[in-house]
């Protein structure tokens, strides 16, 4: 079984287009995150503390709602799991959880039996993002590196730009669907990286060995075609490793549901979804331009 | 021909050791607990020493990362003192009774503790975050006491002349079983006048006043108010050891209830007994951590070095503060900065989940590796296999502990492993499209393959190591799977894969290939 057998998509000559969607994407993103003020980063990073709750008798959301904010509590609630079962939130971690056990016990007329908590200072909290800022900058500027070192600027540059992408689109995209920002969320942003780039190689190595075949005088009116075979020759690979990327993720979404890792199979799913796009429609198409510019350049 | 048996041997020889490091985990994990009761508790915890360890997330307990506040101890006190309450804090969990338990100092300074199974939060912030200071202090005599109280009204009516909306210590002050108390509700008021400087300058020489704990009398709840000499008699490090037991004394207030009972050590015996040859008739206020548990008469000379706390505890509430004073007091207070627990419930569920969600990823992406590549599909599943079993082999030798996002981690990785053998696949059928005979296209693939698997295994390596160098915790947890998937990675892909390949196009000499 085969699909994708010797395509030629002209992938490079509409890349315009793909700019397009590319920034469309990039811009819905952005402005998603600036509408949401950022990620909605949670406890790992804000401090608070953050309670899971079991109520027997199942509890209705609104009436929790309702015994906290009458008891004075400014608690953030959600339903999480099963019925009965909800997320409660609390910006100052000055709370105990056995303070507010109580309360709701006497408020709901439950059992309430609590699953987990979370307590992080607000100090912490600032430590860990800038932590995760500096942990998903020194991975791209490694990868940066590397590429260069292997290929040459001009695909380790049109790489890190193909990351930016697929993180700002990824991350926008999950704040949007109004999931949460937590430490688990940074590992998988940088697997994320890791993944992306995965692919981006696999393409640039293919074009590379045709380069090759050409020495140092590359034909510029024959750049494009070559690129777009590179390019189209890898198509079915890239598209088949995602594929089988993806099987696992969306196995997690559907068993998962309800625990920490769903999150981070979400973000996982739309940013190898995005990377498998960018590095089939974007990389090759960057590299491609900027050999055109610096070349006209070095006539004029 | 030679090569493939050499190479297959290899692998064979990796997949025994990995096996045989498995055999533990595979025997823990499966065990049911009937079994285990049969089994010498003994020969369990050898078992269990070397089987994969499950992180908090998946076996539940508490994780705290504490910090030691050296704002108000001199600098010479300051250096390793984060080691010295790191060791009484390892003293006290080890009393306290919690089965592997891991405390450790981070790089900033940081303790993180991590117990697992302990569910009982309260009870355990309360004994490792206690700084369990304890001194014996000589109280100042009823007369001084209120006198003392006369002086401070004084004082504070020339400080306030007219202003009719402060409060004077007699009113806030109560009459309580031969002394003064206040009450709880008056505490703040009580602490915001003994804290002013003027008030300060006027208290006897060398005395200050303290609270006792929180009492319940006719007035409510109150606490008794000490005027007690700043400077210590006696402290906590001179204790030799120190049980929870049952009162049996005379005293009706306190007979039958829990109390803990002390014995110096030779220092502090001779000491002691000083003490209490001295100043027959006088009080000696027993203070824990700055809140005076007791106060008793001393009657005569205790020469043996035996002393009781009596404070209205709980059990348990004696049973904690006997092992702090039998593990030391922490050279500064802590404060806990960050604190997780999961239920062990949670963590179970968590990992039926993630082990259906594994199963079911797995098996889909083996069925769609055949139906693809056929024959070769098969090689990939048996790379794939070989994968699985040497990460998890590989974690257990090094001790790692599988987390959630280890799990993650894990699912991933089966992804990511196809990845390579697709790459190799696609190269294959190209050489052979090319028209190249099997064993050519087997080695041209895999040639070619090689160089690309390389660059961009090594690639995502970078990002597995950035999380495993500066991750901390679950973060950690991800990165050590991902990186000992992609190192697997290339040796089954790579080198397993091709044996496969090398016994069927070279020995077999076979002229077809099914992929």
């Amino acid at each position: 079984m085969e699909f994708l057998k010797n395509v030629r998509i002209n992938i490079i000559g509409h890349r315009k287009l793909f700019y397009a969607i590319s920034l469309t994407l990039v811009i819905i993103s952005a402005i998603g995150l600036v509408l949401k003020g950022g990620p909605n980063f949670g406890v790992d990073f804000k401090g608070g503390l953050l309670l899971q709750i079991k109520t027997e008798p199942p509890a209705e959301i609104e009436k929790v709602r309702s015994v906290l904010g009458s008891a004075g509590y400014k608690a953030e609630v959600q339903t999480f799991g099963k019925r009965g079962e909800f997320i409660l939130r609390f910006p100052s971690e000055n709370t105990t959880a056995e303070a507010i056990k109580e309360v709701l016990e006497t408020g709901l007329a439950s059992t309430i039996s609590i699953e987990r908590t979370e307590m992080v200072g607000p100090s912490t909290g600032r430590d860990l993002t800038m932590q995760a800022i500096t942990l998903v900058l020194i991975s791209m500027l490694l990868m940066l590196v590397y590429i260069w070192f292997r290929f040459d600027l001009r695909f380790g540059a049109a790489s890190v730009i193909a990351l930016f992408h697929d993180a700002i689109i990824a991350l926008g995209i999950y704040t949007m669907l109004g999931r949460e920002f937590s430490v688990p969320i940074v590992a998988a942003l940088l697997t994320l990286i890791g993944y992306s780039i995965n692919d981006s190689i696999v393409v640039a190595d293919r074009i590379r060995e045709k380069l090759k075949n050409f020495g140092k005088a590359i034909p510029l009116g024959k750049i494009e075609e070559i690129f777009n075979s590179g390019v189209n020759e890898t198509l079915s690979r890239t598209i088949i490793t995602s594929l089988t990327t993806l099987i696992p993720l969306i196995t997690i979404l559907i068993f998962a549901s309800g625990t920490t890792i769903f999150d981070f199979a979400l973000i996982l799913t739309i940013g190898i979804i995005v990377g498998t796009y960018s590095s089939i429609g974007i990389v090759a198409s960057l590299v491609v331009d900027w050999y055109k510019r610096s070349t006209k350049r070095e006539k004029a | 021909m030679r090569s493939v048996l050499y190479r297959g041997l290899v692998v064979i020889f990796a997949l025994g050791i990995s096996l045989w490091t498995l055999w533990p985990t595979f025997r823990f994990y499966t065990m049911t607990a009937e079994e285990k009761q049969n089994l010498s508790s003994e020969y369990l915890s050898k078992l269990k020493k070397r089987s994969l360890s499950l992180g908090l997330d998946l076996q539940g307990g508490m994780y705290m990362v504490l910090e030691v506040d050296k704002s108000k101890i001199p600098e010479d006190q300051a250096k390793g003192a984060e080691d010295r309450a790191l060791e009484i804090i390892r003293n006290r969990i080890d009393q306290w009774g919690v089965a592997e338990p891991m405390i450790q100092k981070t790089e900033e300074g940081k303790i993180i503790v991590q117990l697992p199974g302990v569910l009982e939060r309260q009870r355990a912030e309360e004994l490792i975050g206690k700084t369990a200071l304890l001194e014996f202090r000589l109280v100042a005599d009823q007369q001084i006491l209120e006198q003392t109280v006369r002086n401070v009204d004084e004082t504070i009516q020339n400080l306030w002349k007219d202003d009719t909306s402060m409060v004077y210590l007699q009113d806030i002050l109560v009459s309580y079983s031969g002394g003064l108390a206040v009450k709880e509700s008056d505490v703040e008021n009580f602490k915001k006048i003994i804290d002013l400087p003027e008030v300060q300058n006027i208290l006897p020489q060398g005395y200050e006043f303290l609270l006792g704990k929180a009492e319940t009398s006719e007035e409510g709840r109150i606490r008794p108010v000490y005027l007690v000499k700043k400077e210590p008699e006696l402290t906590g490090a001179n204790i030799k050891t120190a049980n929870h037991t049952i009162f049996q004394g005379q005293d009706p207030a306190y007979a039958g209830s829990p109390i803990v009972e002390l014995h110096f050590d030779k220092k502090g015996a001779t000491r002691f007994a000083f003490i209490t040859g001295s100043n027959i008739g006088k009080r000696l206020a027993i203070v824990l951590d700055g809140v005076v548990q007791s106060a008793p008469v001393i009657e005569e000379r205790i020469p043996t070095g035996d002393a009781i706390i009596r404070g209205n505890f709980t059990i348990d509430e004696a049973k904690e503060l006997a092992i702090v004073l039998r593990a030391g007091a922490l050279p500064a207070p802590i404060h806990i900065v960050e604190e997780r627990t999961i239920g062990a419930s949670l963590g179970k569920d968590a990992v039926e989940k993630s082990l259906k969600a594994f199963v079911f990823g797995f098996i889909l992406v083996i069925i769609f590796m055949i139906i693809y590549y056929k024959a070769s599909g098969l090689v990939a599943t048996l790379a794939l296999i070989l994968n699985l079993i040497f990460i998890l082999a590989v974690m257990v030798a090094l001790k790692a502990t599988l987390t959630l996002p280890g799990m993650a981690g894990l699912i991933l990785t089966v992804g990511m492993a196809v990845d390579a053998n697709v790459l190799i696949f696609e190269r294959i059928r190209e050489e052979l499209r090319a028209g190249k005979n099997p064993k050519m296209a087997v080695d041209a693939g895999f040639g070619r393959a090689m160089i690309t698997i390389f660059d961009a295994n090594l690639t995502t390596l970078i990002a597995a190591l950035v999380l495993l160098r500066f991750g901390t915790g679950p973060i950690k947890g991800f990165g050590t799977v991902l990186t000992i998937g992609i190192l697997s990675n290339f040796f089954t892909a790579i080198f397993v894969a091709k044996i496969v390949f090398d016994y069927f196009v070279g020995v077999k000499r076979a002229q077809k290939i099914s992929i």
